[in-house]
């Protein structure tokens, strides 16, 4: 689509069995900030079967329209009958904006979007605004985080983004907050051609690194899996979850959906303890958002240290079983 | 069974630098290799093939060099390789890519899948896989752990955030795969000879029969304005000080503080 007449910020409220994914309260808190600039529309869009429901917790954290297209077809997700449903409405309604989280749903979706729209869509953005010229740009990290490119649609709308989990944080929810429903009806039907089997629950979940209010995280530096059951230990004595840099899940010693960063996972816990990690750019992009960030480690000048509100320059073989006994200790 | 692989070439370094002056890449003395999950990718096509026959195509966009890449995968046991290399084509961004490499597919033909890696290392976008599958009008899976097919289905597993997924979908289909679906073989010397008398092809834009606004700089709605280190937060870093266990005691005044024990 051309520029003319294109108008509005989109979010795509990315829903599974019910419920709002959590990154669209996100993204819905950066759009507000959009409209601070542009003075555009904020307009969430939902997809699915028997989701109108959750169009009151859109209005409360800061949407003032909500799209809603109801559809056997997409009672769940697949890829084919969304790209098709969310081309319909953005062909009819002409965005100029499309925000989407950047969760594996997200990513599945937005590219195929992209196509059947022909324009253009930034990946994994950390952040978005407008520039100094007004033009509006997003962040995006590459090469594993060591470069951030900025990058902008300058011709074709809407301009898409998906945007990484938790760079931004919601708004307070306006409660009773209401705005204006359109109901849409999409002409599309089932894939016949994909199907899904089996659904598990992640075996771990609820023990997942990306939830965790406290993180306790080994990296290269741990000697052995012996070690490594310690950090364990202090991580449960703090109610918090064991994580880990690269080369412990490369290794095997971890499985992949402990590894922090950007081939891993973000994490913004309240509290993270780093433990004989360098800190890379690669690991920093995945947890420098967290709240209070205590490193160990034995070098001084380790670039980890220059992000962390705490630094113990250790060999953690000492400082981790006395931090276990003194904890043991107090909470005696 | 016609696997179709695609793979890219991408610098050979885990820290990219940029020209402070120009904020552009330092490309000088940066070697360049198989994008790394692309050879899981080309893994999963040939254990597809030894198991139920067919043969394995293997397609890169790039630069001549990126022959290399192309070399690597025929000795991994590939069995035709397909570089798309022309000036016009280069500064492509997803779209232009996908569609650009969806042209390959359609004029290779005949395909029943099409496998490529979650990601590259360096764009790093994870988009060429899903959109590619969009310009062929097929179902894709994306983010499969492992793979196999049965009766014109390709079945996957999928690792989601709170999910893991058992999926199918009905072959020609796109699959993206992801590190731990296998491990990689490494080429004997034997197979790199034998890789050098595989048929080898090179296509231009106009081989492709591209049109010309679609592709390269011309065909991409998104452009680079400009590339930043990220920004390092200082942090006034507060250090414990003394022995270990004056540290640890420390550190549970610290957590008795906020609450945590
Ligand atoms: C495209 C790409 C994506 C990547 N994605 C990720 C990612 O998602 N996550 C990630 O973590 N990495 C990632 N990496 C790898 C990253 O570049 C680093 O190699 C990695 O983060 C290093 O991990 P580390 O800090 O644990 O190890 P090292 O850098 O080896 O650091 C080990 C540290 O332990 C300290 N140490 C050693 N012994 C002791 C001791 N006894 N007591 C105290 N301290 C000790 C050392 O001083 C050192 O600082 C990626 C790389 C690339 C190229
Ligand atoms: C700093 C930077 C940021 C960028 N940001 C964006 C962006 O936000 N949006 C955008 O549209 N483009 C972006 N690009 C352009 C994008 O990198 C290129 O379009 C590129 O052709 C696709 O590469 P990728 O690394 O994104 O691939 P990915 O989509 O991450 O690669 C996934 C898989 O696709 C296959 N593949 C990828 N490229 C090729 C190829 N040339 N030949 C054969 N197979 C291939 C491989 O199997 C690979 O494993 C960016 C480029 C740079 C340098």
């Amino acid at each position: 689509m051309a520029q003319e007449d294109c108008k509005g910020i989109w979010v795509f409220a990315e829903q599974q069995d019910g419920k709002l994914n959590d990154t669209v309260f996100e993204i819905l808190a950066r759009a507000l900030d959009l409209k601070n600039h542009s003075g555009e529309e904020i307009t969430a869009v939902l997809l699915g079967k028997g989701v109108t429901a959750l169009a009151p917790a859109l209005f409360e954290y800061g949407a003032e329209a909500v799209i809603v297209a109801e559809n056997d077809a997409l009672a769940q997700y697949s890829a084919r009958p969304y790209e098709k449903a969310l081309t319909q409405l953005v062909q009819k309604h002409r965005p100029s904006i499309l925000l989407y989280g950047a969760t594996s749903l997200g990513r599945d979706l937005a590219p195929r979007v992209m196509v059947s729209l022909r324009t253009g869509l930034t990946a994994d953005a950390v952040d978005l605004g407008f520039d100094e010229d007004g033009v509006f740009c997003q962040t995006t990290p590459a090469y594993g985080g060591s470069v951030l490119a900025r990058i902008a649609i300058l011709e074709k709308r809407p301009q898409m983004v998906t945007v990484r989990p938790k760079m931004f944080d919601p708004v307070e929810p306006r409660s009773g907050a209401s705005g204006r429903m359109i109901a849409e009806t999409v002409d599309i039907a089932a894939d016949g051609d994909y199907e899904v089997l089996e659904t598990m629950a992640r075996q771990d979940h609820g023990g997942s690194i990306e939830d965790a209010d406290i993180l306790v995280s080994g990296g290269r530096g741990i000697k052995s899996e012996e070690d490594l059951k310690r950090l364990d230990e202090l991580a449960a004595l703090l109610g918090g979850r064991l994580a880990a840099s690269r080369p412990l899940v490369d290794s095997g010693w971890l499985p992949h959906d402990r590894q922090i960063g950007q081939s891993g996972t973000t994490v913004k816990p309240k509290y993270i303890f780093n433990v004989a990690i360098s800190g890379s750019v690669q690991y920093q992009v995945g947890m420098q958002k967290a709240g209070c960030i205590i490193s160990v480690n034995h070098t001084k000048g380790a670039p980890i240290f220059d992000i962390s509100h705490y630094g113990a320059v250790a060999d953690y073989r000492a400082l981790i079983p006395a931090l276990i006994e003194e904890i043991r200790r107090r909470k005696a | 069974m016609k696997i179709l692989v695609f793979v890219k070439q991408v610098p050979d370094t885990d820290d990219v630098a940029l020209d402070p002056k120009t904020g552009r890449l330092v490309r000088e003395g940066v070697e360049s290799k198989l994008n790394p999950v692309d050879a899981n990718a080309v893994e999963a096509a040939v254990q597809l093939k030894e198991k139920h026959g067919g043969t394995v195509g293997v397609v890169s966009m790039g630069p001549p060099q990126a022959e290399d890449v192309l070399k690597k995968a025929l000795a991994l046991g590939c069995d035709e390789s397909y570089l798309l290399s022309d000036r016009p084509l280069g500064g492509a961004d997803t779209l232009a890519t996908a569609y650009t490499l969806s042209l390959a597919a359609r004029r290779i033909g005949g395909y029943d899948l099409l496998l490529f890696g979650r990601n590259a290392v360096d764009g790093d976008t994870a988009q060429t896989g899903p959109a590619t599958a969009a310009f062929l009008g097929i179902p894709q899976v994306t983010l499969a752990s492992s793979i196999d097919v049965e009766d014109g289905w390709v079945i996957c597993e999928r690792r989601l955030e709170d999910r893991t997924q058992k999926v199918r979908a009905r072959m020609p289909a796109l699959v993206t795969v992801t590190a731990e679906m296998n491990k990689p073989r490494y080429p004997k010397p034997v197979d790199i000879v034998k890789a050098l008398k595989k048929p080898r092809h090179a296509w231009t834009a106009q081989d492709l029969g591209a049109d010309p606004s679609r592709i390269g700089m011309n065909g991409s709605p998104t452009s680079t304005r400009g590339l930043m280190e990220p920004r390092k937060r200082k942090a006034d870093t507060k250090y414990f000080q003394g022995q270990p266990r004056e540290i640890a005691a420390q550190i549970a005044d610290l957590l008795h503080d906020e609450r945590l024990i």
